[in-house]
């Protein structure tokens, strides 16, 4: 009897063994790779979109209790490959076009990943994406905003971020808008940008698309980055009466742009900033009340929450696991993996010509993203055509988002107070 | 309305020209003294710049307070870099004069970076801020405390050299140094004295600018090419020159841009400069 129990016990060890080790079996893991710039100077923003990476692989693999609208919140894996596991090979490309492209090759071929996620920096996602093209293996760019990497012809190439064409597009849309909505007609522009690739590359375009759009722009001036002081170019824009300031600066010469409009007495109607300086925190630290009313654009913003509960229960999850909020950068690339998994759980397999198949019948309702987009749907280029920005107005040293309208958490003020009256 | 804006221009470009004159001041000291070039001499405003900002941040004394504070502190950098610098090199090559300041620069710009990071600080309420209204013109108060305090150490500077017996030895060793040693000058002390005096001037200009200029590592470069054209154009050497050519380059600048089009700011500067040298290649102050 004694033996008896004992071998049955044996026997119940033996089996319960075997039915995991089937149940592992069963779990295939799925490599992907991830090439960020995780040393040098973009090391800082290199940890955090990792961290993003390994909450939207997290989630995929273990869900996430109570945010029903999230796709993968009920874990387990992805359902149409036997909940496969999501796994993370990451590579530093330390901010180098060449590491990032040989670090991507050592990815494809030694590493055998499935599929690529990066590269932050334009430059790297341009060399890193053209060698995946040449394996043939799906690149999906969630942040590069430089508008030539969907000029390219590329077949594996996909990315969900707005570029800088349509940010700039953006701005016009807008203006149409106030006019629908608010009975404020926007006609007389001055374009105000620094003068290295950037800012002309904004002039440039901003310029194309007033002309097209019907826009009178009475000014265009563009300044040298490293400038004591701006008072020519600001007496200038004074002296062209423009209702709006488009305006695409860095920190130090957006903080010093303004303090000249104040001395001057310059106040248009609005100013309307292109990112950068303007989103840096150190821009409403330094100013405080003088920073109010400029309206920058963004691509993500956490009152976003405030229509959309999602937005609020994704930041708290990956607030909690690393104490900071999502940023435009770490909610892009969280969306990014998440785009991707659902490409290959629809691809029910890890072939490459799959996913690349699946991700380009991609269809995602902009509902269940965290991204202020209406959705995720890649034209032939692999450009999300319904990725756009938001516009936020800075109100008591806060930023609010005020476009569009259906997501806007404030309303527009307009015009900013002129530099005398109550701000 | 338009003649407002003129002068409103003119008194901008005459503010930002009294700054541009106290960096050339301590630039011109030390060249007119030892016949060096101090390509760090942007580095020397930068450490000033960080002199009134860290004052500010750490014990919350304004900039414009602790000037007396940088001053010394630049003129005791400026002591130690000709002791353990400079006098190594007083007659080496010219080459290698030059190559040692600009060494000297990136050497001093990599410091801030390690130290300081690279990220821009700004001192973010200073005593002096907002606007006043001058003869009917909006004028930045930072920047006018910043003007009447160049005009100030200028003017310190010009009585030191004229009114003193060590300025008459600085003078002295200026014009002809074998001559003063031989007088019984000892032109080792006034070498330092002239890099501690030139620091302190560059020193005071950051402090000045702290209030109202974004500080970071790199801050130099934007004042240094400047200084360079002053110099040049006041005469090297000619503490009266560079301060009278530092305004003239403010104003030009400023309402050169604004009349024939922001994006020849520099060019207008550069080309009145290239004009001086090809005329009176002394510069406008500066003995033949």
């Amino acid at each position: 009897m004694f033996f008896l129990r004992k071998a049955a016990v044996r026997f119940a060890q033996c089996m319960l063994f075997v039915s995991m080790s089937v149940s592992a079996h069963a779990q295939q893991e799925i490599k992907v790779g991830v090439v960020y710039p995780l040393t040098g100077v973009a090391a800082s923003t290199g940890a955090e979109l990792k961290h993003a990476l390994e909450l939207a692989a997290d989630v995929i693999n273990n869900g996430a209790d109570g945010i029903a609208g999230l796709p993968f919140a009920s874990g387990g894996g992805l359902p149409n490959l036997k909940g496969a596991k999501i796994k993370l090979v990451f590579a530093d490309h330390q901010g180098s076009p060449q590491v990032g492209a040989t670090e991507t090759e050592r990815l494809i071929t030694q590493e055998k990943v499935v599929a690529i996620v990066g590269a932050y920096f334009s430059n790297v996602t341009a060399t890193s994406s053209q060698v995946a093209e040449r394996y043939k293996i799906p690149y999906l760019n969630p942040d590069s905003t430089s508008a030539s990497l969907t000029t390219r012809g590329f077949k594996w190439f996909f990315r969900i971020t707005p570029h800088d064409d349509l940010f700039v597009q953006n701005f016009f849309t807008f203006f149409k808008d106030l006019e629908a909505k608010k009975g404020i007609k926007v006609s007389k522009l001055a374009l105000f940008n620094e003068n290295t690739l950037w800012g002309n590359e904004t002039t440039k375009l901003e310029t194309r698309i007033a002309g097209e759009r019907g826009f009178n722009i009475v000014k265009s001036v563009s300044y040298p980055a490293k400038s004591t002081q701006l008072t020519s170019e600001i007496q200038t824009l004074k002296a062209g009466n423009p209702q709006v300031v488009m305006q695409s600066s860095y920190l130090g010469d957006a903080i010093m742009a303004m303090k000249t409009y104040k001395e001057l007495g310059f106040a248009p109607e609005m100013i309307l900033a292109n990112n950068a300086g303007f989103t840096d925190t150190e821009f409403i630290r330094t100013l405080g009340k003088d920073a109010d009313y400029v309206i920058t654009r963004e691509v993500w913003s956490l009152d976003l929450a405030k229509n959309k509960p999602l937005v609020g229960k994704v930041n708290d999850l990956f607030n909690s696991r690393y104490k900071v909020n999502f940023t435009g950068n770490t909610s892009r690339s969280f969306t990014g993996l998440l785009t991707l998994a659902d490409a290959i759980n629809r691809a029910a397999s890890t072939e490459p010509e799959a996913i690349r198949k699946a991700l380009s019948e991609t269809d995602i309702d902009g509902a269940s993203t965290i991204m202020p987009w209406k959705g995720i749907r890649f034209d032939g280029q692999g450009q999300n055509i319904f990725g756009s920005g938001i516009l936020v107005q800075i109100v008591d040293g806060k930023y609010h988002t005020i476009w569009p309208f259906n997501l806007a958490t404030r309303d527009v003020t307009w015009p900013m107070p002129g530099w005398g009256q109550q701000r | 309305m338009s003649g407002e804006i003129l002068f409103q221009t003119l008194v901008s470009g005459l503010l930002i020209g009294l700054i541009y004159a106290l960096v050339a001041v301590g630039l011109t000291l030390i060249f007119g003294v030892m016949d060096i070039v101090n390509f760090s001499h942007g580095e020397f405003l930068m450490f000033g710049m960080y002199s009134g900002f860290w004052l500010y941040a750490m014990f919350h004394l304004d900039p414009v307070y602790t000037l007396p504070l940088t001053a010394i502190f630049l003129f005791g950098v400026g002591v130690l870099v000709y002791r353990f610098v400079i006098s190594r090199i007083i007659d080496a090559s010219m080459l290698s004069q030059i190559f040692t300041t600009f060494g000297l620069m990136i050497l001093f710009r990599g410091i801030a970076q390690f130290f300081w990071k690279p990220d821009f600080r700004t001192v973010d309420s200073s005593v002096v801020s907002g606007n006043v209204n001058l003869l009917g013109v909006q004028v930045g108060l930072p920047q006018l405390v910043a003007g009447i305090g160049a005009i100030l150490v200028t003017a310190g500077i010009v009585l030191f050299l004229t009114r003193t017996r060590a300025g008459a030895a600085l003078e002295a060793t200026a014009a002809d140094k074998e001559a003063a040693r031989l007088m019984g000058i000892d032109t080792q002390r006034m070498f330092a004295l002239a890099w501690g005096l030139g620091a302190a001037c560059a020193g005071v200009a950051g402090g000045l600018l702290s209030t109202f200029f974004p500080i970071f590592p790199e801050v130099g470069a934007n004042f240094i090419l400047i200084a360079f054209v002053v110099v040049n154009l006041g005469g090297f050497g000619s503490v009266l020159g560079a301060l009278c050519a530092g305004v003239l380059v403010g104003v030009i600048e400023v309402m050169g841009g604004f009349l024939l089009g922001p994006q020849y700011k520099l060019a207008i500067v550069l080309a009145l400069f290239l004009a001086v040298l090809m005329f009176r290649p002394q510069g406008l102050m500066g003995k033949a």
